[in-house]
């Protein structure tokens, strides 16, 4: 395997305020995604960054050296859709962040109401996930979501990119935004789409109120710019089959980056995804019949995988969003194999974001976000020895910790 | 306070507990009333649940977690009509047998889910079927979840295709008393009588803390003290109540006194014949509950949920009250912020009784799971739990919770063939269940479409492949 030097320059450092630090991961069986799996490898990083990957690499003597024999060692995993951050006591109104009333929020954005103390973020990260899109819910448009770096004490420290995706819910959830009705939903969306680019062709011609009424406020339809340019993708919730061709339709006419979220009829349109090369963010274990998805399966994932779909996996419950490893080791459990359920937490959920030239590999140059595990990451039994996120290794602390420490022999230690 | 198991149905006949019989139950024998049961002396909608014949099936070559004892390799199971003939190192198949070949998979007793909404919150999840809470008045002990239970809930499939041979239904928890919970046979049936497992006792839900308090906060009880308030003055009734009864009992003279059925439920409860079942978080409320019991003389045979159980485990243990808990929930509401992976170990460790419970129609389709991570997260705290122990919590412990477990729970030579075939270590993410037998019959096949089943609202509906 060879070795390559950081191409300095290439990209911006992430890492700022950081110690200058090298560390030496060595000796483990090293998974990189990008590439085949790699025995008795080592990763080395300095300043944040991955500066090396592979065997026989020279370890600076002033390296701070981690024995992974016998360990795995993986990418932080990268979990494509949380709200961390943004909501604490799910049933406690005065900690939740991410929703604002209205149907199209185009413009709402989510920064400045993360609280990077949340508690559940240690808790995320107990597991090895260390990068995380966090976004708002709710309406039509429901805003703009962040790409954030599960450590740090300031909002500056954790997003790591803002905004990342436009969420969209073309669930039946959203049903009441269009009048009642699915038709009037994409209905409006097309007339936000179509107002938003008329935005751009003729904004002084809005700037002086020399055009009609649009649909929405000029800051929705400045929000909806980096949509229409592609540059960020419209995250659309979909599931029933219907929704998705016409997420595809409607991503179609406007040349839009779709990445559609839920997806739980999506295996029976694998082929035009796979066409559109749309990826499908999804949990793998959502079987259970509805109204807004009749036929769900347990190997939709196996299926878009194998008909060449990009597929990133997610872990629903909310406080448990470190059980994203165990949503793809029963992706593998339905049929997928295991190389393909590992990129589906780390390399797929980047590329979905457009942020893999910074994340979701063990690759020469990206942020240095490593775990080392026990074992298998995606089974039970193994666990997240050693997490770094950009290049510096998190406290395995978190408030449960605490309370196991105090209660761990009764009488509790008060 | 043991209860004692309703008569002995390891032969898989139908146990009839009423002395007026339904038009079907022919067959049924007419036992008298006992002094004191006069809650037994009319139809209670019995079970007409029958055994579906099976031929004897003998798995060989396998690796056996009994849940009472410990995990055997290479071993035999072997089960005919209904019931288990053996378990050890035999290798020689009877003739009569089917032999399944186990090598390299692991069987375990079928697994028991004590808390499930499956059938009174079904799927498809509308208005129509949402019938787990009578959210109508904050004690609700004269309503029975068996009333509620849709038998073609879609979600009943998918659930036994993860292992689950018994689920006791139950209602919400929106009431301080929600009512009478049933323990059914997850077996295809066309009534909720058909899968009703013959002699267990009822059980009764109960709810502490912010679900009532929230359901009720403009009429009341809107506060912790209003939910003591309220379970007290429902006990207080009852006890008026079976004194009056039992009186009449015993001298018969005049008129029997009025039936309530609320109070009928809680008159049981009292006399120890209903298993309360207490769904409650907070460590310091589960205390107050053990008292309320105590202030009334019954016992609380298992709290759910208990997110803070491992706080006062010790306590747990030395009142015998069994905690169905989850691996990892936490942090949805208040009282259940203090949430620790280790809950379920912690609780074993002191000598309780854990259980692992879903609570969800996700969950149960994966309860082994959940004990994994459960008692992964005991191993790596140190608190030496072990796969014998792990397995109790989803058989034997819930078997007990639900006062079933004289008649399963476990492989033990003469308890009833309720088996899973795993295709691999149940406690890996990669496992299976590739067989069920539920009562010797085998309901589930992964490899064989022709023990899938599917429900009524499954056909039609999905795309084929379901279930794959």
């Amino acid at each position: 395997m060879r070795s390559h030097l950081l191409a300095l320059g290439l990209v911006a450092l992430a890492a700022q305020g950081l110690n200058a630090q090298t560390i030496a991961i060595q000796g483990g069986t090293v998974y990189p995604v990008s590439g085949p799996r790699i025995e008795n490898g080592t990763v080395l990083i300095t300043d944040g960054r991955i500066v090396q990957v592979g065997t026989d690499i020279t370890v600076p003597a002033d390296a701070t050296v981690i024995d992974a024999k016998g360990k795995w060692v993986t990418p932080g995993l990268f979990h494509a859709w949380t709200d961390l951050g943004l909501n604490e006591v799910g049933s406690v109104p005065q900690t939740s962040e991410d929703t604002k009333s209205g149907d199209i929020n185009a413009a709402f954005n989510v920064a400045e109401g993360i609280n990077p103390q949340s508690v559940f973020i240690p808790v995320a990260r107990t597991d090895g996930v260390t990068t995380a899109v966090s976004g708002p819910e709710g309406g039509l448009v429901a805003g703009q979501a962040l790409l954030l770096d599960l450590s740090g004490d300031r909002i500056e420290d954790l997003i790591s990119q803002n905004p990342v995706a436009m969420v969209v819910d073309l669930s039946s959830e959203s049903k009441g935004t269009g009048g009642g009705s699915k038709a009037g939903v994409y209905q409006r969306l097309r007339q936000l789409f179509k107002d938003a680019d008329e935005y751009r062709k003729r904004t002084p011609d809005y700037k002086k109120n020399q055009m009609q009424e649009l649909s929405a406020p000029a800051a929705d339809l400045e929000a909806l710019q980096p949509v229409l340019d592609g540059r960020i993708p419209l995250y659309t919730i979909a599931n029933r089959q219907s929704d998705i061709e016409s997420a595809l339709r409607l991503a179609n006419e406007y040349h839009l980056k779709l990445v559609i979220r839920g997806g739980t009829e999506a295996w029976k349109v694998a082929k035009l995804l796979a066409a559109a090369n749309v990826p499908v963010v999804l949990n793998p274990l959502s079987d259970v019949p509805n109204f807004d998805g009749l036929s769900p399966r347990l190997d939709n994932a196996t299926i878009l995988r194998e008909a060449g779909v990009p597929v990133v996996l997610i872990e629903p419950d909310r406080a448990n969003y470190r059980n994203l490893r165990f949503s793809a080791g029963n992706a593998v459990r339905n049929g997928m194999k295991w190389d393909d359920a590992l990129r589906a937490i780390t390399l797929e959920p980047a590329k979905a974001m457009g942020v893999d030239g910074r994340y979701g590999s063990l690759e020469v140059g990206k942020v240095a976000d490593v775990v080392v595990w026990s074992g298998d990451p995606l089974d039970f039994a193994s666990a997240a020895e050693h997490t770094y996120i950009k290049g510096v290794e998190i406290s395995k602390d978190t408030r449960q910790t605490e309370l196991l420490e105090r209660y761990k022999t009764l009488p509790p230690k008060y | 306070m043991r209860v004692s198991p309703f008569p002995n149905a390891l032969t898989g006949l139908v146990v009839l507990l009423s002395a007026c019989s339904s038009a079907t139950s022919s067959t049924s024998t007419s036992p008298k009333p006992a002094e004191g049961e006069e809650s037994e002396f009319r139809s209670q909608y019995a079970s007409t649940y029958q055994r579906k014949a099976n031929p004897p099936v003998f798995i060989r070559n396998a690796t056996v977690l009994t849940a009472a004892g410990p995990e055997m390799q290479h071993a035999s199971v072997y089960f005919k009509d209904g019931l288990i003939v053996s378990v050890g190192a035999d290798t020689t198949a009877p003739t009569d047998a089917t032999v399944v070949d186990g090598t390299g998979k692991f069987v375990t007793p079928g697994i028991i889910d004590d808390h499930s909404h499956l059938g009174v919150y079904a799927a498809p999840g509308t208005w129509a079927e949402s019938d787990g809470n009578e959210a109508t008045n904050p004690v609700t002990a004269n309503v029975w979840a068996e009333h509620s239970f849709w038998p073609q809930d879609p979600e009943i499939p998918l659930a036994i295709a993860g292992g689950i041979t018994v689920i006791q239904a139950l209602p919400g928890s929106a009431n301080l008393i929600g009512g009478r919970s049933a323990t059914l046979r997850l077996i295809p049936a066309r009534s909720v009588q058909e899968m009703k497992y013959p002699g267990a006792p009822y059980g009764l839900k109960m709810a502490c803390g912010e679900n009532p308090k929230r359901v009720y906060q403009r009429s009341g009880p809107s506060t912790r003290m209003g939910n003591m308030a309220g379970y007290r003055a429902a006990f207080i009734e009852a006890e008026q109540y079976r004194r009056k009864w039992d009186n009449w009992l015993k001298n018969k003279s005049g008129n029997p006194p009025d039936r309530d059925l609320k109070l009928e439920t809680l008159a049981d409860v009292l006399r120890g014949k209903i298993l309360v079942h207490n769904h409650c978080y907070r460590a310091d409320e589960m205390m107050q509950m053990m008292d309320l019991a105590k202030e009334f003389g019954f016992h609380i045979r298992s709290f759910h949920h208990v997110v803070e159980g491992y706080k006062i485990a010790d306590v747990l243990a030395k009142e015998g009250v069994a905690a169905s808990v989850w691996a990892d929930w936490w942090g949805f509401k208040m009282e259940s912020f203090d949430g620790v992976r280790e809950n379920a170990a912690l609780i074993q460790k002191a000598g309780a009784r854990a259980i692992i419970h879903s609570d969800s129609e996700d969950g149960i389709q994966r309860l082994n799971q959940e004990a994994a991570k459960a008692m992964y997260a005991g191993i790596r705290a140190g608190l030496g739990t072990t796969r014998e122990e792990a397995i109790r919590w989803l058989t034997a412990n819930p078997a007990w919770a639900l006062g079933i477990d004289s008649t399963t729970g476990t492989l033990e030579a003469g308890k009833h063939a309720d088996v899973v075939i795993w295709s691999g270590d149940p406690f890996s993410v990669y496992s299976k269940a590739e067989r069920v037998y539920n009562d010797g019959w085998l309901v589930y096949d992964r490899n064989d479409p022709a023990h899938q089943p599917k429900t009524d609202f499954n056909l039609g509906t999905a795309a084929p492949g379901v279930g794959r």
